[in-house]
């Protein structure tokens, strides 16, 4: 097959899967960009800004009226206590997993791998009744205190795969030179890894802001929500929609991290299936 | 030389192996224990327990809790929902993500806007994406109905999409599950309203945003595969479907596998695309064992009764972790 051929057969494979998996996203940028006149009337192609759009109104409307950008800084908060959570636990036991503990290190490292498998739908009834007892009912603690419960075993796992590509001869060369386990650490082995914890952190906070089950089981005031689930509690409520704001809402938080994804996307390969698959 | 740095080296090994390895692994472990271990022991006891939302304890009361649950018409329609919601939208994630990780493993013009494109469902936020699927399945204004019910080839021909669609789907020939009555412009369908059109769109927003992440791990695969491999095929002649049948295959088969059983645990798992898009509606007709754990542990407050509703859940999950790590090892040996 000529080289052209092939590219058409690439196109035409590819490009029907591109068009199905965008188009919610063409779609909520539509919706996002018109205004109620126009996005209300059944007469109206819904493909062609008709009268009053495209307009500003919705994200306008986003950021005034509702709790929205509250949201956004309690997800941002949440976010970052929990990947600082994260790379304090999961660092070092990854480092030593991948290092120290020989066969018996593996095991452990699939054993914490197996606790990401079990899900927040097995767990959410207790955690509720515990985060109750502690009084945390209701405030950004609770999510901070929990979800770490996944990006840990999800975060060690990664690290693992990252710290078995980092050749051991160059921290036996700094113990050599006198430093000790945790100095070449510190100096050799975590320097070298900063691509391998941007791509823990990135993906680690997307999985916190991706959480669903607990938000919306600990929070229930509106002014303590996270994005996931104040845009589905708080904005439909009953038979009043405000479609072009959610569309806006939605599309806010997907633009950045699909961005991060395409560019962390063949490190999170590398981690991902670095542990086991080598 | 070498033997002193060798030396040395193995005396720390030895002091390490002991004190700093579980050292460094410990709070890792303990803070898993305590936040998984416990909670999901804590479900054991509390599915054992009559137990209801304002006390973590209550009366033991044996097995009641999953008889009186296996005895609730909704439990079994739920059961039901999740092992059809499962292996229907894992069967379209595994094909889709085949094909498409062979098509994007090659390089070619453009191909970083359209991987781009692909990445889009899996970067974005479940439950927001899923209330996209909530506007675009919307029962006055869905674009889908829109679609089909207008000429969109407007000064050409006219063309109904929904006549096409009645034209296949419109037959005897098809089971029941699949045949459609002839879509009524005026009435189109309400996609989240009937309860097979609401276990179809459920399906297929999961899917939807499940097929980027199998893909990802396919062409992962697909990379490591040595490219000797590709010459020794060509040598013998493989080439095309015979190639994929006998040689690419046989070689992807275990990290597929371990693709698949990830995508089971999250979709049997999954409680975010139901709960946005139907809430298990209409009529409980589209509950997951989530979801009706969801509605009778915290809406109706049965503790309890919640937690062995979720806890159905626990072998079959048990059963895929096992099957994984016999794959896991395979890939590894491969």
């Amino acid at each position: 097959m000529s080289r052209a051929r092939e590219n058409l057969v690439s196109y035409l494979i590819v490009g029907p899967f591109a068009i199905v998996l965008a188009f919610p996203f063409y779609w909520m940028l539509m919706t996002a960009l018109r205004g109620d006149n126009d996005l209300y009337s059944v007469e109206n192609v819904p493909f062609k800004f008709n009268d009053g759009s495209p307009t500003t109104s919705n994200f306008r409307f986003l950021f005034e009226q509702t709790q929205y950008d509250k949201w956004l800084a309690n997800t941002a908060l949440v976010g970052a206590v929990v990947v600082a959570i994260t790379l304090v636990l999961a660092l070092p036991a990854a480092y030593a997993l991948a290092r120290l503990s020989g066969r018996w290190g593996q095991s452990v490292g699939v054993g914490i791998f197996l606790t990401y498998l079990v899900p927040p739908t097995l767990l959410f009834l207790p955690l509720n009744r515990v985060v109750a007892e502690l009084n945390l009912h209701d405030r950004l603690w609770s999510l901070i205190l929990v979800y770490p419960s996944f990006t840990v075993p999800f975060s060690t796992w990664l690290l693992m795969g990252f710290f078995k590509t980092i050749p051991p001869d160059l921290e036996d060369a700094a113990l050599v030179d006198g430093a000790s386990r945790l100095g070449a650490l510190a100096r050799v082995v975590f320097p070298l890894s900063v691509p391998g914890i941007l791509t823990v952190v990135i993906f680690s906070f997307s999985l916190v802001v991706n959480e669903f089950v607990y938000a919306i089981t600990f929070i229930s005031s509106t002014d303590a929500r996270t994005v996931s689930a104040g845009v589905p509690t708080e904005l439909i409520r009953g038979d009043v929609f405000y479609w072009g704001a959610l569309m806006a809402a939605t599309l806010i938080p997907a633009i950045p991290l699909a961005l991060l994804y395409n560019v962390f996307l063949n490190r999170f390969i590398a981690g991902f299936t670095g542990g086991a698959f080598r | 030389m070498a033997v002193v740095a060798s030396g040395r080296r193995w005396q720390d090994v030895f002091e390490e192996r002991r004190f700093l390895g579980p050292l460094l692994i410990a709070p890792a472990v303990l803070f898993i224990a305590v936040l998984v271990g416990a909670p999901l022991i804590l479900a054991i006891y509390l599915s054992f327990t009559d137990a209801t939302a304002g006390s973590l304890t209550g009366e033991f009361v044996g097995f009641r809790n999953y008889l009186d649950a296996w005895d609730s018409e909704n439990f079994r329609r739920a059961l039901r929902n999740t092992v059809i919601f499962t292996l229907v939208s894992q069967a379209i994630v595994l094909v889709g993500a085949g094909v498409l990780a062979h098509a994007l493993v090659r390089d070619f013009r453009g191909k970083w806007i359209l991987r781009l494109l692909i990445l889009l469902p899996w970067a974005t936020p479940v439950a927001l994406s899923t209330v996209g699927f909530l506007w675009i399945f919307h029962p006055l204004y869905s674009v889908v109905n829109w679609t089909l019910t207008h000429d969109i080839v407007p000064g050409g021909p006219a063309f109904f999409p929904y006549r096409a669609v009645d034209w296949i789907f419109a037959r005897d020939f098809w089971p029941g599950a699949i045949q459609i009555s002839p879509i009524e412009p005026i009435d189109p369908p309400q996609w989240l309203g009937e309860p097979n059109l609401a276990m179809a769109a459920i399906i297929f927003a999961h899917a939807w945003r499940i097929l980027p992440f199998a893909t990802v791990i396919f062409i992962a695969g697909l990379a490591s595969m040595p490219p000797e491999i590709d010459d020794a095929a060509r040598v013998d002649g493989a080439t095309g479907l015979k190639k994929f049948w006998y040689v690419t295959m046989p070689l992807q088969l275990p990290i597929a596998l371990v693709a698949l059983l990830f995508g089971i645990v999250f979709t049997a798992t999954d409680m975010t695309v139901v709960y946005v898009l139907t809430h298990g509606g209409p009529f409980n007709s589209t509950h997951m064992l989530t979801t009706w754990a969801f509605d009778t542990g915290i809406n109706g407050s049965a503790l309890g009764e919640g937690a062995a509703i979720s806890l159905y859940l626990l072998p079959p999950l048990a059963l895929v972790a096992i099957l994984m790590l016999r794959f896991a090892r395979r890939v590894e040996v491969t």
